[in-house]
């Protein structure tokens, strides 16, 4: 009985697995401002395990994403982000990583150049 | 004591499970049943740290004290956000909402991405700086950079020859959008077919290039992308006038056709027919000449589709006099009257490409591209007839893409080459065919932070130089900010055509001596050599102005090469390699704006180009050991309407020269061992009135630096003496250009 239930389990699970897509398109907005942010977050989304590919639009600042599923989620990805300097929706930066970003991605301040240029 | 292992053992354990904070999110439903919701997000309000709720609905999320809100979110609910005092298990039901909060947005890419071997030594030219030499052609655009060095190449043609790490063209492979162009027939003369204002940005890569494009690169590759339908302005004009008589019209028509198409006509002319002879040798300083070149493109881009593709015609039809002023082609061709010749080239090329990325998966790619190419050259110089026929195919399939990661690319495919070249030198005819096909395996591997590497390996099989492998390494690391060293390692193998790269040499009167020893290209074994370097460089901001200093060095090592040994005053001997044959080659350069809108580029190079001749060991003769080279470019700031001036100088100053020898002439024609050094100056200055309009004027060789007698002989061109290919300044002193441009 107690084998049924394991083999039951491992069934639903790899369902489950199966639902998961191993070439998950996504996007989502990250917080930022020149071409030195860009390099940082796509350099600190490629390092989670599972982001296949990585490019954040400066105009736009959308990040866009393909992932394998099985592997990593958008939570795992935008912290790595946050943790970097760069906030999203959800994670916000700590004050530590952001304080070591370049003075030209300090996305936060309202009177930085480059970010008025946009 | 074991007892005390055991807490040990599990305080870990204990410590990070007090860290974690656990719970299941579900789907608040009327029935209350327990629906778990998988995918939600789950994080502490300003904080870095967040996680999504597996399949039964769990997470466990890090928990610091630092933070007390935590938020429950997943689009079609309200997100909602909880107080948390302790990392106690939760249960959270979120309610479903009628709105999205979140659209998911479809990422709009361009679909045409170019990726960058950042591993390899590859400096671009963009079109600012190919408008600092605004003459005329592609062999006249490298006269701002001390990458490629420009060599004169006759005396009588007024070609420039380019060298890369101190060699000359035919070891370098210079490609049109990655297909290759100049080679073969058009050797000589190529990189004149392509006017300056089709190009819009020239790639230059220095050290065995990639595997992609072929085995034949050995010291470096050219590649120049063209003004593309779709980017171009819709009407460019261009017209230039020297006063040596040169007239040049350069026109450009770009209109969509389609949502999707985009076209393209760019028609270019240029002759001079008046008659130049300074040096009073007389012989022309510069040939009379008369070429079209007619262009057209189709682009189509449907990014939805992830489909490009390019469709090129080109046709070029060029005639060019030289040789004695008042030669009369019509009564005095192939007679003693006087000394001329012509050289008429008819050329027509055709290709496509065609890529596809795949719209779900940006990082993978199928490339297709197929040219075909055919050049008839008729030509003859004094009593020497040379004529060629080149028909040329090139097709190569390209397949790109990703192992787990854009950490680990790799671009994989097959190639095709077939060459027939039919070509009659006096009353001997020579022809042959070259097939080869090719399969191709590149991997680029960063680990995003200091290292990054780009392995290559080819195999061909090629119906003459039989079946072989290609090995390509480029490996560049950051030892420390802004910085980074490379190294690159290849080896690369070419069919030498002999007549068609050395033509000049049949404006003397040196006989031809075939020194073959039955190999499969003229009597001759294919060359084949091996090339390695080194490189640094350094950015830094001085002054608080951006600059960079580049130190590298190269070595190329011939282990056969077709040497071309005219030591002997009376012939030009083609024998293969005997000993050795190398090339080093060391550059430093800087780069700063020394001043607010003042950029200074400064460079040395050293060549040791040394060849095993009939008569020893040599530097290879008419090549500077030493160069210097000099640039300084001003430009005001632009004002709203584009309104600026632009002023641009360079200097370049080539120390001695090794001279064939000349002891088999008589005294007076002896020109010693060296050639002493000199300096060339030239500048423009460039006044745009505004976005649609601009003027230029500009100077080259302004000191008027001039070879005093370039044409040995000139007084008897029929005679054993005559000879027009010892050239080492230029025949031409100071030349004043204008033009202007205009485009809408």
């Amino acid at each position: 009985m107690k084998q049924y239930f394991l083999i039951l389990a491992l069934m639903l699970f790899s369902v489950g697995l199966s639902a998961q897509k191993k070439n998950k398109k996504l996007t989502f907005e990250v917080d930022g401002v020149c071409a030195m942010c860009k390099n940082r977050i796509e350099k600190a989304a490629l390092k989670v395990k599972g982001v296949k590919f990585a490019a954040w639009d400066i105009p736009t600042h959308e990040l866009s994403l393909v992932i394998d599923e099985n592997k990593t989620n958008v939570m795992e990805i935008k912290s790595a982000v946050a943790s970097v300097g760069h906030d999203t929706k959800e994670l916000k930066a700590p004050q530590e990583a952001y304080d070591k970003i370049d003075p030209c991605c300090k996305y936060r301040d309202p009177n930085n150049e480059h970010h008025r240029k946009h | 004591m074991k007892k005390l292992l055991i807490i040990l053992l599990w305080l870990p354990i204990i410590v990070t499970a007090q860290q974690k904070l656990e719970g299941t999110v579900m789907e608040a439903n009327p029935n209350n049943n327990n629906v778990p919701l998988s995918g939600a997000n789950v994080y502490w309000l300003n904080s870095a740290i967040g996680t999504i709720t597996s399949t039964d609905g769990s997470f466990s999320i890090p928990y610091d004290d630092k933070y007390n809100k935590l938020i429950i979110s997943f689009v079609g609910f309200r997100s909602d956000t909880l107080t948390i005092d302790a990392p106690r298990p939760i249960r959270h039901w979120l309610s479903p909402t009628n709105q999205l909060d979140e659209v998911v947005v479809e990422q709009k890419k361009d679909a045409v991405e170019k990726a960058l071997f950042s591993a390899q030594n590859v400096v671009t030219i963009n079109s600012a700086e190919l408008l600092k030499a605004a003459c005329c052609n592609l062999s006249e655009s490298f006269e701002t950079n001390p990458a490629i060095d420009v060599n004169f190449n006759d005396a009588l043609t007024g070609t420039r020859q380019i060298q890369m790490l101190g060699l000359t063209s035919p070891y370098l492979l210079i490609t049109q959008e990655n297909i290759p162009m100049v080679r073969g027939a058009s050797q000589a003369f190529g990189l004149t077919y392509t006017p300056g204002t089709w190009v819009e940005s020239i790639q230059i890569t220095k050290g065995a290039g990639s595997v992609v494009n072929g085995f034949e690169s050995i010291s470096g590759q050219i590649n120049t992308e063209l003004q593309k339908p779709m980017t171009d302005v819709p009407l460019f004009v261009n017209g230039y006038g020297n006063l040596n008589g040169r007239l040049e019209l350069n026109t450009h028509f770009n209109t969509k056709v389609s949502p999707h198409w985009s076209t393209g006509l760019y028609l270019h002319g240029n002759q001079r027919k008046v008659e130049v002879d300074n040096n009073d040798d007389g012989f022309l300083d510069i040939p009379l000449a008369n070429q079209i070149n007619i262009s057209n493109r189709w682009q189509y881009q449907n990014p939805e589709k992830g489909l490009v593709s390019f469709i090129n015609v080109r046709f070029l039809n060029d005639e060019k006099q030289l040789g004695e002023t008042g030669f009369n082609p019509n009564t005095d061709r192939f007679t003693t009257n006087a000394w001329g010749s012509e050289i008429d080239t008819q050329r027509f090329d055709g290709s496509v490409k065609l890529g596809y990325v795949f719209p779900e998966l940006p990082f993978q790619s199928f490339g297709f591209q197929a040219s075909y190419s055919n050049h008839s050259q008729e030509s003859y110089y004094g009593l020497n007839q040379y004529n060629i026929d080149h028909e040329s195919v090139y097709s190569n399939l390209l397949f790109s893409s990703i192992i787990g990661s854009t950490q680990h690319k790799f671009k994989t495919g097959i190639s095709f080459a077939y060459d027939n070249y039919d070509e009659q030198v006096n009353t001997e005819l020579f022809n042959r065919t070259d097939r080869s096909a090719g399969a191709f395996f590149e991997y680029s591997y960063t680990n995003l932070e200091k290292l990054s590497l780009t392995a290559g390996a080819r195999l061909d099989a090629h119906n003459r130089l039989g079946t072989f492998f290609t090995p390509r390494l480029h490996v560049r690391y950051t030892p420390w900010e802004k910085a980074s060293l490379r190294g690159s390692f290849g080896l690369g193998r070419r069919a030498a055509n002999i007549f068609a790269e050395n033509q000049r040499l049949f404006a003397s009167s040196r006989s031809l001596v075939l020194n073959g020893n039955g190999g499969n290209v003229y009597g001759f074994d294919a060359e084949k050599a091996l090339n390695f370097g080194f490189g640094f460089l350094q950015r830094f901001s001085l002054w608080n102005r951006p600059g960079s200093l580049s130190l590298d060095f190269y070595r190329t090592d011939f282990e056969n090469q077709v040497v071309v040994d005219w030591e002997n005053a009376r012939e030009v001997r083609f024998s293969n390699l005997e000993g050795d044959s190398f090339a080093n080659s060391f550059q430093a350069e800087v780069n700063h704006e020394v001043l607010p809108n003042v950029e200074l580029r400064m460079a040395y190079k050293y060549y040791d180009v040394q060849t095993t001749y009939q008569t020893g060991q040599l530097q290879k003769p008419l090549q500077a050991q030493h160069r210097y080279f000099a640039n300084v470019g001003y430009n005001t700031q632009p004002k709203e309407n584009g309104a600026q001036w632009r002023f641009d100088y360079t200097l370049n100053i080539l120390g001695r020269q090794r001279l064939p020898s000349t002891v088999a002439n008589p005294e007076e024609l002896q020109l010693g061992d060296f050639a002493e050094g000199y300096s060339l100056m030239n500048a423009q200055v460039t006044k745009v009135f505004s976005n649609a309009f601009e003027i230029y004027l500009g100077g080259e060789n302004l000191t008027g630096t001039r070879q005093s007698n370039p044409i040995l002989g000139a007084n008897d061109p029929f005679g054993t003496n005559f000879d027009t290919t010892i050239v080492f300044a230029p025949i031409l002193g100071q030349m004043v250009y204008v033009g202007f441009r205009f485009k809408t």
